[in-house]
């Protein structure tokens, strides 16, 4: 009965990550939340370990959820975060490497705006890398807590029909979810404007479905994405209006299935477009628990990425 | 690797005589009336803890609070040990504060993994006071912790290691001592 340890030295994305190691991620997790419950919410687990939270995108809550995670777990914490703007992106990334070596990191939490940039990230640093964010390709943590969430909810994975709503082609937490999903057994249906579904999504294993009201008959729990607002100048939404119409989660349109249907977002929420505010604050939206719960699993991240490897 | 020497310290008989003997002197500080909690430490001292509270259940008809406590998040090793049982959930649902408290584990060795327990406890709040019931002690300390509660007392040597089988966990009841060749 020895310790289940994760079989990765970096968490980059979900892609490939096996079923195994996501299960004990998510059960280590559930562990966290107790300790989230505690009257002293800390522990002392990885006292004396130096993480940086390097964000080079704006993120005010995944940022504020990392640092809880590492101060709950007594690590020293340093936070740098540079403006999108004044980022010049091939140099950046050479500094930020040497930067860490000279720091003696022995984590690394980095949010970038360039695909694969933490992936390449990995590639020269000793510190274990983890991926808070990289561009439209990965945002491994949100799916992870999107998981807990419907697990702590469900009871399981295997078999649940989720749907993904939104801009899907630019959207970094349905890649990262469409992967973790499938591995844990679970159907995924995508839903959104058909110039923002990528072509190719069907060879992953996920069902489109163009209509809301079809999704929405057929999902367990759906998971809505933020438009991206600034996405709109670039002329792929062409107005609130429109896609509220269109594929909003309005009450009206909740009302028409019986069932209850449970609702995530990954926040931060764009009340009235994406989704209305009394679905918002609806009992069946677990928005608050996946929080909580990103927390708990960014503990369990850290705690075993930085943990004792499998005896080699 | 050679098979280790194996010599029972406690048989299944032996062992229910020292959980009840346990439970009595707890009880004979705590009568009937005394508020108090018993916390076990994951995973065997969990399991001795029940037992003990059972026994007090039983005999004072009083309602024993029952906590158990995981110690991985408190170790001071988190980097170096060796894979150590799956961690779990402390659950104490009880509030501990100025309550008296006695810990349960099978080996008292080093008293790291005491130490790392209280320190968990007192993340729930300040009990009045914690004591310590053991069932087999077996030297070693690296730390100024002792047993107040002892089942047996085994001085074991440092390639000897102590092996406490539970029903529940192992499926038989008794107490090994295994000792490596070298």
């Amino acid at each position: 009965m020895t310790e289940p340890t994760v079989s990765l030295t970096h968490l980059l994305g979900l892609e490939g990550v096996s079923a195994a190691d996501i299960q004990i991620l998510l059960d280590t997790g559930f562990t966290f939340r107790e300790v989230l419950d505690r009257p002293i919410k800390k522990v002392p687990t990885l006292s004396g370990i130096n993480v940086v939270n390097l964000f080079f995108e704006n993120s005010t809550r995944t940022r504020i959820s990392f640092e809880l995670a590492e101060k709950r777990l007594s690590a020293d914490v340093t936070n740098f975060s540079v403006g999108g703007s004044s980022l010049d992106k091939g140099e950046g990334l050479k500094d930020t490497v040497l930067n860490i070596h000279a720091m003696k990191m022995d984590a690394v939490v980095m949010r970038h705006p360039v695909p694969g940039a933490a992936v390449q990230l990995s590639r020269f640093v000793d510190a274990v890398v983890i991926n808070a964010g990289d561009g439209s390709h990965e945002h491994p943590t949100q799916a992870l807590l999107d998981m807990l969430s419907l697990q702590e909810r469900f009871g399981r994975l295997k078999g649940l029909k989720v749907g993904i709503i939104g801009d899907i082609a630019h959207s970094r937490v349905a890649r990262s979810n469409i992967f973790g999903l499938l591995t844990m057994g679970a159907e995924v249906a995508v839903c959104g404007p058909g110039h923002l579904i990528p072509p190719q999504v069907e060879a992953l294993g996920v069902s489109v479905v163009p209509d809301v009201d079809d999704l929405l008959g057929w999902a367990d729990a759906v998971n809505v994405l933020r438009i991206q607002r600034e996405r709109m100048g670039a002329g792929l939404i062409p107005s609130v209006r429109e896609y509220r119409a269109g594929f909003g989660l309005t009450n009206e349109r909740l009302a028409r299935h019986k069932r209850e249907i449970i609702i995530l977002h990954p926040g931060p929420i764009n009340r009235g477009v994406e989704i209305d505010s009394d679905v918002a604050d609806s009992d069946q939206a677990i928005i608050l628990d996946q929080v909580i719960n990103g927390v708990a699993v960014r503990m369990s991240i850290l705690y075993h990425l930085l943990g004792p490897r499998a005896a080699g | 690797m050679t098979q280790p020497r194996k010599v029972r310290l406690m048989d299944a008989g032996q062992m229910a005589e020292t959980v009840q003997r346990l439970a009595a002197e707890i009880m004979a500080r705590y009568p009937a009336g005394s508020d108090m909690g018993i916390i076990g430490i994951r995973t065997r001292g969990d399991h001795l803890s029940r037992r003990i509270a059972g026994i007090i259940r039983a005999e004072l008809g009083s309602a024993v609070k029952l906590g158990t406590v995981d110690v991985t998040f408190h170790r001071d090793d988190f980097r170096t040990r060796l894979p150590s049982p799956q961690v779990g959930p402390s659950d104490i649902p009880f509030g501990v504060d100025d309550l008296p408290l006695v810990l349960v584990d099978d080996v008292l060795y080093t008293g790291r993994t005491v130490r790392a327990a209280i320190n968990s406890i007192m993340d729930f709040g300040r009990p009045a006071s914690i004591e310590l019931a053991v069932l087999v002690d077996r030297g070693g300390r690296e730390l100024p912790v002792q047993a107040d509660y002892l089942g047996l007392a085994h001085a074991a040597a440092a390639n000897e290691h102590i092996q406490v089988r539970l029903e529940e966990v192992d499926g038989s009841d008794e107490v090994l001592l295994l000792e490596y060749g070298g």
